[in-house]
Formats: structure tokens, C-alpha cells, sequence
């Protein structure tokens, strides 16, 4: 202070200027005599410390965190574990992510912790058994899985389905499509935050899960597609029930719509976030929505084509930039797409038997038991000892709303397979998970993930 | 015999009991159903899916246990405050399910103590409720004395 | 067969091809597994759609083949390879190099069947925990059952 007026007093402080200063709490020259406060607590503002950090923190900039970009070597980087029980990684995968700041550098998921051991359960089970196994797997889409073993053992055989097996297969797939991805939209919205997406999803599930109760009688894991065709025709008046399906979902489709495609912060946190290009969703054997949304149309439905759905006509939706934005539209036109496939089977389904006539290899119906010896002794064989396949081997691939779920199948005479593999599409989508990861936000982790719609009865198995 | 302040302490923790998300395989879609609009959880006080086990008072343990994932389910368990409350869904969680073999826990009570068995493959939504509710009746009674 | 699979043939004489209910197959013997499947890659499979394995036990020469399925979306066409593996310290050439995505493919091979896959980046145990020991899907590992009240638990002979 360079006031000659000053008095050094011992607390340091100015005396109160009675001209200008009226109301002055501590008074000076009252502290105790021994009171010698010191610099300790002070915080001084040295002149180096008034840069761009400082600006940013009291608000006089806005800046981006990019902005302090310093080199953090390999060793400093922040390693984070995200799961295996969090609310966000869709079933219980395990994330180790290596983090400077909040960039991400490198993640390795890490899997395994749901493994159930089903393909040596596979060779437990006989093979009309099987499906109750392979449903488990993508427990989202547990038709497709069914379809593609059904479709496999049934090679191996040499049989063909009756024409109404065939369309049953597809009605109930594309529902089951249509299902899983109610789901992925669902826990989509719900973990980028739109929460109600959460409801509306589950709430358009229940009429699907309601019609599958009808017909196969569980609402999940049905183990209705069975070598041989289906377990049971399907129900008086499933019409009606479909037609309502059918009337009920488009206008909820915009509704989702309404909510989600022309928000600015859904915009914000899908577009440009989790990028794949091509060429590397091809080398790393990722198929399925996530795939076509960076541009590639490939679908196994028109490529190689199973149970007669050549017959239907749809389209392939195809993305562009393959960020989530990209998927998430994907999906929801898929939908709409499999509401035409489900509309088509429904106008034209065949009349027939929903399994193939050969005894030996599906079961009789149950009232032909009390008449028939030979029906009985079917029946009695098929439930006991199951049927045996020739010896032989194949690989099936059907297209589940995830991508390529494929079955592999090796028989070697017997009623169990000798070996059964399958080709599980999250598997390999999550290998792409570190690539769309790489250099984001902890933020767009989640929205990461959730776009690749894991299920992890898939991976593990 | 119940005091009045455990008859009322069993009555505020029945009507708010938060869930921890232990969602392993197909039940946790059939747990997320019965949260979600058609079967509400909400009408009890459990849509609240607690994230963190600090925060949770209920384990519902839906889907199969591997044995990778034991450890992570006891740990789980452990950082739940007391008290808790643990209810095994499905088959897969109670027994093992259709999967007695190298891979599974056969029945998650071998590493948590388990108060309610929810049957199933998976159970569904108006089974969960059941069982929650049952449970509910069980703290309500004082049986399970914390 | 299709053309790109006939001009493969061609190159390789070593292997022999068979059809599989419809599907072409190809009988690769190991030291050339590296080679036919770069051959495979430049005729246009750009995609390794799976890679996994069969514990042939006592059946056949070599206890072990392991199944790669190759798809080409520019062609449409599958192709299986197959090659058989021995019993003692079963090894065979790794196709991440080539293919990317047969990475977690391999590391399940190598943990459910104890087969090692020469060159792959990072060849740990992916779905067992880590310090399991044993390869749960060789035919002379047990299934593990507990014995359940009244169910014959079907054994593995």
C-alpha cells in the first residue's frame, strides 16, 4: 500500500476509511494481542496463471476440451472397467478402457461371462431336443436361431418342409424380427436417454409377445420351429390377431418418429458418433444392420435365400455413414420392411400340414396315438431315443436381426449331433466395438454400444 | 412377535423396495417387461432400477450364473447394504436349468443366500410379480427377520 | 462348381475337393492352410464368416479339424475349408492376418479345444475364466452334470 495515510496494524488489514467506508465487521486493532494470521491460506494470482484455462473456468470463454490437448503417454492413461454389471452394456460385457482424459485410446471387451457350455449341451440333446437349446443363444431372436438348426438338420436329412411350414417359418421370424428390434430401439432411447423409447417399445413388444403366446405357447424361447417343419399349426384366428399387428404398429412407428427423428439432441449424440466404414465391418466379419448402415447391401434373405422367402417382396434398407444414427434408421425401416413380409405371408398362406408326413422323423398327432400301434411306437421312439441323421456335416446361415446366425452341424449316424456350432452374428459385431470406439467420448461409449445391439447368449454362449 | 416399530419398519420397506439391475440372460428381458408399461413394477414403488448395489435393497438374479460370473454376483451381493433381499429367477438361477453341465452354477444359492425361487424358463411377467409380491407378504409377516 | 472355386482348384493340387449337401467343401492339408486361404482372399472371399473346430477322437487319422467357412459377397458363393489337425500339441497357421474378423474366432478354438493358431495377435482364453484348466469341448472332457433325483443324465461315451 502506498498510501501515506496507512497505519501498519498487526492484522494487516487497512484501517476502515471513515469517509468512504461506513460499516466496517472487523474493526482493526481489536484482534487479541498474539493474533498473528499469516499468508498460508491466501491464494495469490501469480500473473502466469491468467491464460486460457482460467478464462474457461470463470466463464469469459467457452471452449472445447479439445483445446488442452496434451500428450498423456501410454503409461498415464486412465484404465477404466466398465461391467460386467452395469445397467448399460446390455447383459453382462466387460469393457477395459484406456482413457486419457475423456478420449478414449484403446478398449478390449472382454466376454465369457455368460458362457452356458450349449454346444456340449448340443450333443446331449437329440436333435428334435436341440432347438429348445439354440433358442437360448439370441434369446432376442429365438425363432431365427430354431430356423437356422432346423434348417441344418434338415440338409443333413434331405428333407423338405411342407410349403405352410415354410411360410409359418417366415411369419414367425419376421414377427420375432420385428420384436428384437423394439428392443434394441427401446434400450437405444433408453440409454441415450430418452426414456419413454424404453415404454413404447416394450408396450409394441407385448402385442408380438401376446400373438407368440397364442401360437407356440411362451412368450419367449418358444421352441416352435422344429426339424420337420413347426411344433403346431398356428391358432384359430390368427388372422385377426396379425391384421391387428399389422394396423397397430405403423402409427406407432411415428410416434417414435415424432420423438426421436428431428431431435436435436437424439441428432447430436447418434450422428458421426461410432463411425465403421466398410471396409473394415468387412474385414471384421460384421454383418447384419450394422453392416448395411455403412453402406453395404448384403442381406442373406435375397443373397441366399431360405424357406421360400424369395417368394415376398421387400427392400434392403442401406445406411450411408455407418455411425449409430445410421443404425438406428436402419432398424426402424427394417421394421416396416418385415410388416410387408408379415402382410404378404398372411395373404397368401398355403393350406397344408405344418410338418413333414414322414413319422420317422416328426411325431404323430397325439389323437392317432390311441388308434394306430404304429403311431404309438413313433411316438415312443421319436421322445426316447429321437431320430437319427445320417452321417454328414453343414453349414446353415439364416439372416437374424443381428446378421449372419449360422449353424454347423455335424452328425455322425446317431440320434445327438456329433457336433453342433453356431455361428453366433454378436460375436463378431463386437469385435467392431473397439473400432467405432476409438478415439470417442466416454459419452458416446454407451451410445456405441447400444447401436451394436449385443446380446449376450449370442457371444457367449 | 412384532413390536408396532417393526410392523411399521416392514411396512416402509415392502412399499419401496429398490431392485438392483442383475439382468444375466432371457429373464432380464422378462424383468425389464414387467417394469415396463404393461405389467408395471411401478404401482409397488420398484420401477426404479437402482444401478449402483449401494443404492438397492432387492437382487433379482435373472438369467444363468457362469462360473466366471460368480465371483462378480458374490461381490455384488456383498456391497449391497443390509437389509437385502435376494430373489432367483428362473430356472437357470434356482437349479441350473436345462444346462447341467460345466459351465453353469448350479443354482445361484450356492453363492447368495436366496429368499424366494422364482420357477420358469423364462417366468413370465406375472410369475416375477408373484414372486415379488409373496416376498413382500414374507417381510410384511416377519418371517425373514433382518 | 463355381468359377472362382474351379480356378482355385487348379492352383492347389494338394487339396481335395468334395460337395456337402449342396455346399462345396475343401480338404486342406496344414501346411497349406495359410497359403489356400490367401489364395482364397485374392479370388474374392473377402469375408471369414466362421472358424471352428471337431474333436474327431478316435474316428479319423488326425483327432482334430478345424472348419473355416469363407464367404464371398461379390460372387455369392460359400466355401468350407477344412484341415485336419494332430493329437500332440495341435497347431495350425492363423487367418487374422487375412482376416480380422476370424480374431475371436480362433481364441475360442484355442479355448474350448486347445488347438494354437500360429500368428494370431492374442491367444488367451476368451470364454472360460482365465485360470480354468482343461478344454470344455474335447470329447474326453465330461460334461460336468451333477447327478439330478430321477433324470438319467445323459453321459458322453
Amino acid at each position: 500500500m502506498d498510501d501515506e495515510q496507512t497505519v501498519k496494524t498487526e492484522g494487516g488489514r487497512p484501517p476502515a476509511n471513515p469517509e468512504t467506508e461506513t460499516l466496517d465487521i472487523w474493526v482493526a486493532g481489536t484482534e487479541e494481542p498474539e493474533f498473528h494470521p499469516t499468508d498460508e491460506g491466501t491464494q495469490e494470482l501469480g500473473p502466469d496463471e491468467s491464460d486460457d484455462r482460467l478464462d474457461d473456468q470463470f466463464g469469459r470463454v467457452v471452449a472445447d476440451d479439445y483445446l488442452f490437448d496434451d500428450e498423456v503417454a501410454e503409461e498415464e492413461r486412465t484404465v477404466l472397467n466398465m461391467g460386467p454389471q452395469h445397467p448399460s452394456t446390455h447383459g453382462v460385457l466387460r469393457l477395459h478402457l484406456e482413457l486419457e482424459g475423456e478420449t478414449i485410446r484403446r478398449t478390449k471387451p472382454i466376454i465369457g461371462y455368460l458362457h452356458t457350455g450349449m454346444e456340449k449341451t448340443a450333443e446331449q440333446l437329440t436333435f428334435s431336443q436341440g432347438p429348445t437349446n439354440v433358442t437360448r443363444m439370441d434369446y432376442l431372436a429365438p425363432l431365427h436361431g430354431e430356423l437356422g438348426y432346423s434348417l441344418a438338420v434338415e440338409r443333413l436329412l434331405d428333407v423338405e418342409v411342407p410349403p405352410r411350414a415354410a411360410a409359418i417359418r417366415i411369419l414367425m421370424t419376421e414377427l420375432n424380427r420385428i420384436a428384437s428390434h423394439l428392443v434394441a430401439l427401446a434400450t437405444n432411447g433408453m440409454d441415450i436417454g430418452a426414456l419413454s423409447m424404453m415404454i413404447y417399445g416394450f408396450r409394441e413388444r407385448e402385442s408380438i409377445l401376446a400373438f407368440f403366446e397364442k401360437t407356440t405357447g411362451l412368450r419367449m424361447n418358444h421352441n416352435y420351429i422344429r426339424p420337420g417343419g413347426v411344433a403346431a399349426d398356428l391358432a384359430p384366428g390368427w388372422k385377426d390377431d396379425v391384421a391387428a399387428i399389422l394396423d397397430d404398429l405403423p402409427k406407432r412407428l411415428r410416434q417414435y418418429d415424432d420423438l426421436l427423428e428431428k431431435n436435436p439432441i437424439w441428432l447430436a449424440r447418434t450422428k458421426g458418433v461410432g463411425v465403421i466404414s466398410p471396409e473394415e465391418a468387412i474385414a471384421y466379419s460384421i454383418t447384419g444392420p450394422i453392416l448395411r448402415a455403412t453402406g453395404v447391401d448384403w442381406d442373406l434373405r435375397k443373397a441366399f435365400p431360405y424357406s421360400g422367402i424369395d417368394q415376398y417382396e421387400f427392400e434392403v434398407p442401406v445406411g450411408e455413414n455407418g455411425d449409430v444414427y445410421d443404425r438406428y434408421r436402419v432398424r426402424v425401416e427394417e421394421i416396416t420392411e418385415s410388416l410387408k413380409i408379415v402382410e404378404q405371408v398372411m395373404d397368401t398362406m398355403p393350406k397344408g400340414d405344418y410338418r413333414i408326413g414322414d413319422r420317422k422323423i416328426t411325431p404323430p398327432p397325439r389323437a392317432r396315438i390311441d388308434e394306430s400301434m404304429e403311431a404309438l411306437i413313433h411316438h415312443f421312439k421319436l421322445f426316447t431315443e429321437g431320430f437319427k441323421v445320417p452321417e454328414g456335416e453343414t453349414y446353415v446361415a439364416v439372416e437374424s436381426p443381428r446378421g449372419e446366425l449360422g449353424c454347423y452341424v455335424v452328425s455322425d449316424g446317431q440320434a445327438r449331433p456329433y457336433r453342433m456350432h453356431t455361428r453366433a452374428p454378436s460375436f463378431y459385431n463386437l469385435q467392431g466395438l473397439p473400432i467405432a470406439m476409438a478415439d470417442s467420448l466416454v459419452a458416446d461409449t454407451i451410445a456405441t454400444i447400444a447401436s451394436m445391439d449385443p446380446v449376450m447368449g449370442d457371444v457367449d454362449r | 412377535m412384532m413390536t408396532t416399530v417393526e410392523r411399521a419398519a416392514n411396512w416402509a420397506r415392502t412399499r419401496s423396495m429398490f431392485p438392483a439391475t442383475f439382468g444375466l440372460a432371457c429373464c432380464a428381458i422378462e424383468m425389464m417387461a414387467t417394469g415396463a408399461a404393461h405389467y408395471d413394477l411401478a404401482r409397488f414403488g420398484m420401477e426404479v432400477f437402482r444401478a449402483s448395489p449401494r443404492q438397492a435393497d432387492l437382487m433379482i438374479v435373472a438369467g444363468r450364473v457362469s462360473q466366471k460370473m460368480a465371483p462378480v454376483l458374490r461381490q455384488v451381493y456383498d456391497q449391497m447394504p443390509d437389509p437385502k433381499w435376494v430373489i432367483s429367477m428362473g430356472a437357470c438361477a434356482s437349479t441350473g436349468g436345462m444346462f447341467n453341465n460345466y459351465a453353469l452354477v448350479q443354482g445361484v444359492d450356492q453363492v447368495v443366500p436366496v429368499d424366494i425361487y422364482v420357477p420358469g424358463c423364462p417366468p413370465g411377467p406375472q410369475s416375477l410379480m408373484h414372486g415379488i409380491l409373496t416376498l413382500h407378504d414374507k417381510i410384511m409377516a416377519g418371517e425373514i427377520v433382518r | 462348381m463355381s468359377p472362382i472355386l474351379a480356378k482355385l482348384a487348379e492352383r492347389f493340387e494338394s487339396v481335395t475337393w468334395e460337395e456337402s449337401h449342396g455346399q462345396d467343401v475343401a480338404r486342406v492339408p496344414g501346411e497349406n492352410w495359410e497359403a489356400f486361404a490367401r489364395a482364397a482372399k485374392e479370388s474374392g472371399f473377402e469375408v471369414c464368416a466362421d472358424v471352428t473346430a471337431v474333436d474327431r477322437m478316435r474316428s479319423r487319422p488326425e483327432r482334430y479339424e478345424v472348419v473355416a467357412s469363407l464367404l464371398s459377397m461379390s460372387h455369392r458363393v460359400r466355401l468350407r475349408m477344412i484341415t485336419a489337425v494332430g493329437r500332440e500339441n495341435p497347431s495350425v497357421a492363423s487367418l487374422t492376418p487375412l482376416w480380422p474378423g476370424a480374431g475371436y474366432a480362433e481364441r475360442e478354438v484355442y479355448d474350448m479345444f486347445g488347438i494354437g493358431f500360429e500368428g494370431h495377435p492374442d491367444l488367451t482364453r476368451i470364454l472360460m475364466p482365465d485360470d480354468w484348466e482343461g478344454y470344455p469341448l474335447r470329447k474326453d472332457f465330461a460334461v460336468g452334470s451333477v447327478p439330478v433325483q430321477f433324470k438319467m443324465s445323459h453321459q458322453v461315451n
